[in-house]
């Protein structure tokens, strides 16, 4: 049996300026992906959600529970047009968020696609979130950031993409 | 269905004397996709013991139709004994209230939740990670996070399984007791250098 080293970053983004969304497109032979984010946002927002193939139909849901030092938050979305899969807030300076949003099995024309998110940013929260996307299409696209929303990536964010290749 | 890896010879606690630069990876090992008809369970045995971490990274279903959602659950090097625990914190169902539980001297460890065949299309994702798995000092840990949405229900959480016994871990055995895991549920293994 053949045996590949996995993990391989498939490429990565250091913002120059700030924007609203990140996307990639170009993701081919692997079996999950993995994008890591490393991030500030210049303004006040919160949500931070993932679009697929460009889909804006309400065709995404998401639960999740976050802590915000003072309680303890679940929460629950249905039939939303992006997948809320963090929660980040703006205007803390250098206080950088870190995200890792797993895509499994991205590329099955069987199963709607998942993403699994564990999320923090020292000054405000700490998270978990389990999406879906109703959808068996292949992801062969996706967007990250304020979808619909007006909270940027600041300059210097840091998005980066690593493809996971299973045994076959 | 069992993967085969005829290496054995990592040894604990031992210094490789030629490292070398591409030494600090995570490799596959094996991966399962449940065929037709489903399985009991899905087995990985004679893990290689050259790796310093394992991580199981899968996404399943279970046959059934009561749209329910079970734990998958672990057991290592065939012991069936109660030398198993864990807790779990985790948002559950439709109260969307967040809930913690633990269990001592249970038969298995917890992972997430697969949902059943009412959930059609909508598979369970989670990763394990399992620390360390060759020690022969320590009981082995086991990491989760997995859950999955079902549009309205559903769930996510982190887990933290025990297994109490300092022997390295040679197989692995998930399943959903008394169900059959579905066709097109994967599992894949990897080992991650260190």
């Amino acid at each position: 049996m053949s045996k590949t080293a996995t993990y391989a970053k498939i490429a990565s983004t250091t913002l120059s300026t700030s924007q609203l969304t990140v996307s990639f497109n170009s993701f081919s032979g692997y079996t999950d992906l993995i994008c890591v984010v490393n991030m500030t946002r210049t303004q006040s927002g919160n949500n931070f959600s993932l679009r697929f193939n460009g889909d804006t139909g309400t065709n995404y849901s998401q639960v999740y529970f976050e802590a915000d030092g003072t309680s303890v938050i679940p929460g629950r979305n249905s039939n939303t047009n992006a997948m809320r899969i963090a929660a980040i807030a703006g205007g803390f300076g250098t206080d950088q968020a870190m995200l890792t949003i797993n895509i499994l099995d991205y590329a099955n024309a069987t199963t709607y696609k998942s993403a699994l998110t564990r999320y923090s940013q020292a000054s405000t929260i700490v998270g978990t979130s389990a999406g879906s996307w109703r959808s068996s299409s292949a992801v062969t696209s996706f967007e990250i950031g304020a979808i619909g929303a007006t909270a940027n990536f600041a300059a210097g964010s840091v998005i980066t993409l690593y493809g996971i290749q299973a045994v076959n | 269905m069992s993967i085969t890896k005829a290496t054995n010879s990592g040894l604990v606690g031992t210094k490789y004397n030629n490292v070398s630069a591409d030494n600090y990876y995570m490799e596959p090992i094996a991966t399962t996709l449940v065929g037709s008809g489903g399985t009991a369970t899905v087995t990985f045995s004679n893990i290689p013991q050259i790796y310093k971490h394992l991580q199981i990274r899968s996404i399943g279903h279970f046959q059934g139709t009561a749209n329910s959602y079970l734990n998958a659950q672990m057991q290592f090097n065939g012991d069936t004994g109660s030398n198993y625990s864990y807790h779990r914190l985790f948002v559950n169902g439709s109260s969307v209230a967040v809930s913690s539980d633990s269990a001592t001297s249970t038969t298995r460890v917890n992972t997430p939740w697969f949902p059943d065949d009412t959930y059609t299309s909508n598979y369970g994702p989670q990763i394990v990670d399992i620390l360390d798995y060759t020690n022969l000092y320590k009981y082995k840990t086991v990491r989760t996070l997995g859950g999955f949405d079902g549009n309205g229900s559903g769930l996510v959480g982190l887990f933290s399984g025990l297994w109490m016994n300092t022997a390295p871990i040679t197989s692995i055995v998930i399943s959903i007791p008394s169900n059959t895991i579905s066709q097109n549920s994967r599992f894949s293994l990897y080992g991650i250098r260190g």
